[in-house]
């Protein structure tokens, strides 16, 4: 736990904290892109120490959240085929789809298996032959390295069995859908620091000149949120628009170069349909057609399916910073985790979960 | 690839699956999907006091009639407990240890002192018997440790496949002494909220047995036969009001169900609950909260704050109760819930999980 603990001292926070409230002189908007960050700020009550004339607006920035509907069903009609292992990380289990979720097809016979990493499900297609394994590849850019190891991997042991359902989303195309809306409110990004961990923040620069707002690459501990709070407020206060970083410990200007070359051999740009959101240009990365035989999209037959929502949940503007959970009229009433009328609920990175979880009074 | 950016109205997101149409792994992991499967399908048929109460265990009276004609009223504590863990084996227990335990200590939170129990075994075809005698052997120390008996016992034999291993079923009565009332509707304001040690061994001891962490740890599972711990607190003491030992679903989970069931607001101390560093470290790296994660070895005791110096003297000096703190204290208000102060000086619900727990991806 060394070099964590000191990032949640509470003399150092107090300190931060005293510094912003100094710095500030007049309302403000700033978004947290990342999911992990909302959490953070839920789970140590930071919203609560923070000075009133502050916002903080929760971005699009949980994979779970913003993986479309159509997706999803795809990736139950794959888990529900006989021969299928249907690998995922965890919280995927629970979205739900046109009307079902991986739970329950778990429930009924489906073999659906939590991995913590791609590689886990390329082993399985090893120890697995007369299996298909399908690896669900949700995420930003954070874990696209990963899983384009685990399609070279695969290509190494030359498995016929593997296959991955890509649905990668990238953080630079939401920002610039965000501030394109003439609905935008936000002034200020807290950009997603294990985002920047893999790509840098090379793609930030033009964003922050074309739009003339600051982009502050930021950690995930108390102090390295109220850091980079405080960064974005300086720029804001004194006109300044900026990208800065406030967690230069794990991110550089150029990220991982090597992870950047690994995910350009595997995948390509591509548009991609968010959740709540809709179709957002160059916003996402499938397969290159190099590798169209790891791609389960192309293995299976799966591009007949019909899916369709509900209009119930405003998960879609708490995506985007429009509305905050407590403004929507099921919020923990009708729209519970057990019992989840949107994504924003369902994953545990979800602002609506995280509100749920930390600050229903 | 399109230019345009989306319009941003009209903004949609899907149905809920309630899951009321079947049974998922969630319903049986302790949280608010185990609440509300317990609240709508058991307890409306089988409705009585004893099960309304929700506790860990059932408390009946019973008329004695003796010999010499007179009558005489006691109380007994009755539970029952499945266990299904799997591995067999983890570092620090077996599932016959836990499988005694479990019960043993069910019983003791009621403030009886547990005597008897019963034993269930679903075993399934092919298993091997080296390794269920060294399950017995673990039951029967368990047994020896606690001071208990095994009065009565059930084996069945299913076919290959339909069970997993081994599963086993106790079933414990204790006394509870006349002068003990303890409930977990029982928490007053102003009392104060003990916890017997650090929390999540027990979770975190047998996923890493599972080999589900993808790295080593030297946790062991704390499980343990609380009732000699439960039984000098009493002597020290005989206004605890709650004792509960906070398994699945976590101390949260266990400091929820009290809140509500005495209408209280329970706020808690996040820097006084003791957490291993082992046990910090792979809930950090896995996106844990120890506060969810399963114990088989703690208790949480609810008491007067007056009493408290004294019983945790006492616990401090017995095994099972070394660790003992004050971790909070019991207000008014929120009703029905959980609040810990942070350290760094904010203040955050402590909710109940609704289904499994599941690791967070990034």
């Amino acid at each position: 736990m060394k070099h964590l603990s000191e990032y949640r001292d509470a003399d150092l926070v107090r300190g931060v904290l005293g510094e912003i409230k100094r710095t500030v002189t007049c309302p403000w908007v700033i978004m947290e892109i990342c999911g992990g960050q909302t959490h953070a700020i839920m789970r140590y009550g930071l919203d609560q120490l923070l000075p009133q004339d502050l916002e903080l607006v929760h971005g699009p920035g949980c994979p779970v959240c913003v993986t479309s509907l159509e997706l999803i069903d795809k990736a139950l009609a794959i888990a529900s085929q006989p021969g299928v292992i249907f690998t995922s990380y965890g919280d995927m289990l629970r979205v739900p789809s046109s009307g079902n979720d991986l739970f329950s097809i778990r429930a009924s016979g489906g073999d659906v298996r939590v991995v913590y990493t791609p590689l886990d499900a390329v082993k399985l297609a090893y120890q697995n032959p007369e299996k298909q394994v399908v690896f669900f590849a949700i995420g930003f850019e954070t874990t696209a390295p990963a899983n384009c190891m685990s399609v070279l991997q695969a290509k190494t042991m030359g498995l016929e069995n593997y296959s991955v359902l890509v649905s990668h989303v990238r953080v630079p195309p939401a920002m610039k859908a965000i501030l394109s809306s003439p609905h935008n409110r936000v002034q200020g990004f807290l950009a997603a620091g294990h985002v920047c961990a893999v790509m840098g923040y090379w793609e930030y620069p033009p964003i922050v000149e074309q739009y003339k707002v600051p982009v502050v690459v930021t950690g995930f501990e108390p102090l390295d949120i109220l850091q980079g709070i405080l960064l974005t407020l300086r720029q804001l206060e004194q006109g300044r628009a900026e990208a800065e970083n406030a967690y230069s410990r794990v991110v550089t200007f150029e990220g991982n170069r090597k992870a950047q070359a690994i995910i350009d051999q595997v995948f390509t740009d591509c548009d991609r349909k968010w959740r709540g959101i809709g179709i957002i240009p160059a916003s996402g990365w499938c397969m290159r057609d190099e590798y169209a035989k790891f791609d389960a999209e192309k293995r299976f037959p799966v591009s007949h399916i019909n899916s369709e929502e509900s209009t119930i949940c405003i998960a879609g503007q708490i995506l985007q910073g429009l509305k905050k959970p407590i403004e929507c009229p099921a919020f923990s009433g009708r729209c519970t985790p057990e019992n989840p009328l949107g994504a924003t609920m369902v994953s545990s990175e979800g602002a609506c979960a995280a509100y749920y979880q930390y600050s229903r009074r | 690839m399109t230019q345009e950016f989306p319009s941003i109205q009209g903004l949609v997101c899907p149905v809920p699956l309630p899951h009321q149409d079947q049974i998922l792994l969630g319903h049986g992991s302790g949280g608010k999907m185990s609440h509300d499967l317990i609240n709508r399908m058991f307890i409306p048929p089988f409705d009585n006091p004893s099960l309304r109460a929700g506790d860990d265990a059932g408390v009946v009276q019973i008329l004695l009639e003796e010999t010499t004609g007179k009558t005489a009223t006691g109380r007994l504590a009755i539970s029952t407990d499945s266990h299904v863990v799997w591995p067999l084996f983890f570092p620090g227990g077996d599932i016959g240890r836990l499988a005694i335990c479990g019960t043993v200590n069910d019983v003791a939170m009621m403030g009886a002192q547990p005597r008897f129990l019963s034993a269930g075994f679903v075993i399934e075809e092919g298993f091997r018997v080296d390794a269920l005698s060294m399950i017995v052997a673990s039951m029967q120390a368990a047994v020896q440790e606690a001071g208990v008996e095994i009065v009565a016992g059930d084996t069945k034999v299913v076919q290959k496949g339909k069970a997993d291993g081994l599963y086993i079923t106790t079933t414990g009565v204790g006394i509870i002494p006349s002068n003990i009332e303890i409930g977990g509707a029982r928490a007053q304001p102003g009392d104060v909220v003990i916890l017997s040690g650090s929390i999540g061994d027990h979770g975190i001891a047998v996923l890493a047995a599972r080999g589900d962490l993808g790295f080593e740890t030297e946790v062991q599972s704390d499980v343990a036969p609380l009732n000699y711990l439960v039984q000098s607190m009493l002597q020290c003491s005989q206004r605890i009001h709650v004792l509960r030992d906070p398994t699945r679903g976590g101390l949260a989970t266990s400091l929820n169900e009290i809140a509500r069931q005495s209408k209280v607001g329970i706020i808690i101390d996040g820097v006084r609950v003791p957490v291993k560093p082992a046990v910090a470290s792979a809930c950090e790296l896995l996106g844990f909260d120890p506060l969810y994660i399963a114990n088989e070895g703690k208790l949480i005791a609810i008491l007067p704050e007056e009493d408290a110096d004294n019983v945790l003297d006492v616990m401090r000096q017995t095994r099972y109760g070394e660790g003992a703190v004050v971790i909070g204290e019991v207000k008014d208000v929120p009703e029905g819930r959980v609040l810990m102060k942070t350290a760094i000086g904010s203040t955050r619900v402590v909710d109940i999980p609704s289904g499994e727990i599941l690791p967070r991806i990034c």
